[in-house]
């Protein structure tokens, strides 16, 4: 079996399923701190299918998305906690 | 053969993170689900990497790969504790067969300062002292 196949018919639809596993919880979630995890995990699954892809495509200047995807991910956890905190102080 | 190695490696990472995500549906409380999404899926992301990594077998992508492995072992802990505290502060109840909660009634809800449960009376007065409250 050739890399390229593997990775197109059983590594893909497997990361697919766990991001869309993600989303239902994204959705369903009851509070704002669950879909605030969920939206992290989502972004560190579209971080290893942007790899998957780069393999695949056979172009390596993808990785620098995958970079700021990564700081966008830790930037957005930190900025929604810490207006979470903000929200509860203001009450 | 190395690509043997790479599909192995890439499996295993996808396990992971499936592993991950099934866990952030099935787990009954905010901070179990928290403590899932960061073991799992960070270890999971770094295998899928390193397999690029290994694939390519260049200087130039391989600095970039251990640049985004770094930083992801860097933010994930970190991103953990402040959405932690911060929907503990909001309130976010535990799961019911929670048996401790160390933090309860240890934090300040204003200030947000920890008290460890073992200060002598003098700190206790100097921290409800009226003229401290500003510096919180």
């Amino acid at each position: 079996m050739n890399i390229d196949e593997f990775l197109t018919y059983i590594i893909l639809p497997l990361l697919s399923t766990s991001s869309l596993l993600v989303f239902i919880r994204f959705l369903m979630g009851p509070q704002l701190p669950d879909r605030v995890v969920a939206l992290d995990l989502l972004i560190t699954i579209g971080i290893s299918i942007i790899a998957v892809v780069s393999i695949i495509s056979h172009r390596p200047s993808f990785l620098d998305i995958a970079m700021i995807f990564a700081l966008i991910a830790f930037l957005s956890t930190v900025a929604f906690s810490f207006y979470l905190e903000k929200r509860k102080k203001n009450e | 053969m190395n690509d043997i190695i790479i599909m192995i490696i890439i499996s295993l990472g996808t396990l992971f993170i499936l592993l991950a995500a099934v866990g952030l549906l099935r787990m009954p409380d905010l901070y179990l689900r928290i403590s899932v999404t960061t073991k799992a899926a960070t270890l999971g992301v770094g295998l899928i990497l390193l397999g690029l990594a290994l694939y390519y077998m260049e200087t130039s992508i391989t600095t970039r790969v251990i640049a985004i492995i770094v930083f992801l072992l860097l933010t994930a802990p970190i991103s953990a504790h402040v959405i932690g505290r911060a929907s503990y502060f909001v309130g976010i109840p535990m799961w019911k067969k929670t048996k401790i909660d160390d933090l309860d009634g240890m934090y300040n809800t204003k200030t947000h300062d920890l008290r460890s449960g073992f200060e002598r009376e003098d700190e206790l007065k100097e921290e409800n002292h009226p003229e401290n409250e500003g510096l919180h």
